[in-house]
């Protein structure tokens, strides 16, 4: 087992390293595929074998516990929906995407088997570093404003989470015995100085807020999500939201074990309802499909910090589940979505008409996911918000419920609005794109993506290019830098 | 008197030599608020890393913990070199020298420093009443410097500049943790800093390549993205 819990560790690790000195298509392509199997086999494996101890390796540094060995389950699975369903149909990813990508997979992992506050800092700081590229891969003007304000953001943001982390760490030094272990702390109980403690704990709680996208922290978030290429946001919107979140329920056990319940209750409510609203509010007159889909991923890490405050192992099981369903709705989304902007060549919503009669194969999958997301039956998330809201009653937490339910009605109303008049309505006006000169553009992307698909390599790729900047007069260089690179250039096509 | 209890004749010389380092961190804080030249806010950092280190060496002595020398060690060179030096070449590099921010005078700065330092002593109150010592008495300079650099983070529109803040943050988080516990663990005191370094890093060829596409590292150029 112990071998294992490395495994899971060093597997993506490994293939990262792998994915740099072999950069033909072959291997890049299916390296971070790679990755997400070793993830999620490993971590079935070590559901079964946490279940009635932890696993633990490295003289105690990493620990698997129930919690842990199902969210590696999590992000094994979204990652494979997000490698396997978003890299596919476009060029292929050059070796430093690839490793990225792997690297990003590791240190998900590290964040959750860490059972070192410190280390768990450290492993989040990092999956900033690994995905920063990746945002900013389109190399445009908008995916370079994303990544910077993520970069700063982020990095600002969870340093405050290390601030309270040290504050912990000297609570614990002045109780005498020094230890960044959440399992230590939370026996530690009443020895640990409360003023210190709750300076501490909030403070953690908050930066790892930033990271988990919770509102008021969460301004990165839509302009990050709806930069990147498709498997990047994928990920971070399916299952790193969910790591920074496991983050805060250690947080939360060390607060609840020291301080009592009420502190992180109220904390996590006002972060809830607030993230909650701000969705809601931003849903009702989104504009871009991508940044819809982030500010749903707001939506729903609201309901998960919700159903956190309320505890006990009703909610908690439902954040679980919550958790996995959010992660393969959104995850299909973002690949489907990024599917959908190489063939209609816009993000905005004004423009997509009619994609059931012309599109079928990316209008089912975007309805289905969009149900699921929305809570529709029989889709995991709508038993999970149901328990949620039992929960919630069960506790006495009545109103923070009924606020909840009415602003996830705004998010329904918002959500529906905008899925209902890309997919169903009458297609209107969209032949204009066709023979607009960056649809030669599309058309020539389509070509090198199948090109790289029947395995031909680059050179199909690159006759179709000098066909695409033929008939589109420009800006075609992009192609050769494959997914991202055609993404980030062609949401930028002025409209004509 | 910063070192009431000890009678040993190198106390007295350990108390100056607090002082000075947690003097030097805070006016090295304060005075980035002043400067407008990119290039002295980064010889600022530098002598902030190198007082940062020197705190280290006095905690090594005072706690009588060897292995922090080689943590003091890696301070001087990723703070007080290795940082600084990149930061100074992106601003050469990216063109932007002077820091044109207009949204603080630097009068105002100075009050604002003042203001957030009375805030972060009294802030620190549960932080020195739970273990009191010679130590964790100046341990609020560190959240001082916390507060400086988010001062800096939100009032500068340069790029490097905000770089500049963000290591000022960090080093103030350092400062707290080196003055109330020793430091954390090393694996952690070396990830965070690996971390730090990564992170400068990207930012600083972020920074280039915005140079290269918004000809300009004015962060006031990022607009493009809202609702």
């Amino acid at each position: 087992m112990t071998t294992l819990l490395l495994l899971v560790l060093l597997g993506p690790a490994g293939l990262a390293a792998v994915s740099l000195p072999f950069r033909r298509a072959a291997w890049t392509r299916w390296t971070p595929v790679a990755a997400a199997v070793v993830v999620l086999g490993s971590g079935v494996a070590l559901v079964a074998g946490a279940h009635d101890a932890a696993v633990t390796a490295l003289g105690g540094l990493l620990r698997a516990d129930s919690l842990a060995a199902y969210l590696v389950c999590v992000v094994g699975a979204v990652a494979l929906t997000a490698t396997w369903g978003g890299i596919r149909p476009r060029a292929t990813p050059d070796g430093w995407f690839s490793t990225l990508l792997c690297s990003f997979l590791a240190t998900m992992v590290l964040a959750l088997v860490a059972d070192n506050l410190g280390v768990m800092w450290v492993a989040l700081e990092a999956t900033t570093i690994t995905t920063a590229f990746l945002v900013g891969y389109g190399g445009g003007k908008r995916s370079l404003e994303a990544a910077w304000k993520y970069v700063v953001l982020g990095s600002v943001g969870v340093a405050i989470a290390l601030l309270g982390i040290v504050l912990l760490y000297a609570a614990t030094s002045a109780a005498g015995h020094p230890t960044l272990s959440w399992v230590e702390l939370r026996t530690m109980g009443s020895v640990l100085d409360p003023d210190l403690t709750r300076l501490g704990v909030a403070l953690a709680a908050l930066g790892f807020a930033t990271k988990a996208g919770l509102a008021p922290m969460h301004s990165w978030l839509p302009d990050a999500h709806s930069q990147a290429p498709s498997p990047v946001s994928a990920l971070m919107s399916g299952v790193l939201l969910a790591v920074a979140f496991a983050g805060i329920l250690r947080v939360k056990a060390i607060s609840d074990a020291v301080l009592g319940e009420s502190m992180m209750r109220g904390l996590l409510i006002a972060a809830g309802l607030l993230s909650l609203l701000v969705a809601a509010l931003l849903l009702l007159t989104q504009r871009d499909y991508k940044r819809m889909l982030a500010y749903s991923s707001i939506e729903h890490m609201g309901i998960i910090a919700i159903g956190g405050a309320i505890g006990g192992p009703l909610a908690i099981g439902a954040v679980l589940l919550h958790i996995l369903g959010h992660g393969l709705a959104k995850a299909t989304l973002f690949v489907v979505a990024g599917r959908m902007l190489a063939f209609t060549g816009t993000s905005r919503i004004d423009d997509v008409s009619g994609l059931l009669g012309r599109a079928p194969k990316l209008a089912v999958p975007f309805l289905m996911g969009s149900a699921a997301l929305l809570g529709f039956p029989p889709f995991g998330l709508f038993f999970s918000e149901l328990a949620i809201i039992v929960a919630g009653w069960q506790a006495g937490l009545t109103w923070v419920v009924t606020a909840m339910v009415a602003l996830l009605l705004l998010v329904f109303a918002g959500l529906g609005r905008h899925i209902l008049a890309m997919t169903l309505t009458r297609h209107r006006g969209g032949e204009a794109l066709l023979t607009d000169g960056y649809a030669g553009l599309l058309a020539a992307a389509g070509e090198v993506a199948e090109g790289a698909e029947a395995g031909k390599g680059a050179e199909p790729g690159k006759g179709a290019l000098r066909r695409g900047k033929g008939a589109g007069g420009g800006e075609g260089a992009g192609l050769e830098r494959g997914a991202g690179g055609g993404a980030g250039r062609l949401e930028r096509v002025p409209r004509q | 008197m910063l070192w009431p209890q000890a009678a040993a004749p190198e106390s007295a010389a350990m108390a100056q030599a607090l002082a000075l380092t947690t003097g030097l961190l805070l006016l090295t804080a304060v005075l980035q608020l002043w400067r407008r030249s990119l290039s002295g806010s980064t010889s600022l950092l530098a002598i902030q890393g190198a007082a940062l280190a020197g705190l280290v060496i006095t905690v090594a002595i005072a706690e009588g913990a060897p292995e922090l020398f080689a943590v003091a060690l890696l301070v001087l060179a990723l703070k007080a070199a290795i940082i600084p030096m990149l930061l100074h070449r992106t601003a050469l590099k990216t063109g932007g020298t002077l820091e044109t921010s207009h949204r603080v005078h630097p009068t105002a700065g100075l009050l604002w420093a003042a203001l957030l330092t009375t805030v972060a002593f009294l802030a620190a109150r549960p932080l020195v009443s739970a273990s009191p010592g010679p130590l964790t008495k100046v341990a609020p300079v560190g959240l001082a410097l916390v507060l400086l650099g988010f001062l800096v983070l939100l009032t500068r529109h340069q790029a490097v500049s905000q770089l500049v803040g963000f290591v000022i943050l960090d080093n103030g988080i350092a400062t707290v943790a080196f003055l109330t516990s020793g430091g954390v663990p090393l694996i952690v005191e070396i990830g965070v800093m690996i971390d730090v370094l990564f992170v400068v890093v990207i930012l600083r060829v972020l920074a280039s390549q915005m140079r290269s596409v918004f000809g300009a590292t004015d962060l006031d150029d990022l607009t493009e993205l809202r609702d």
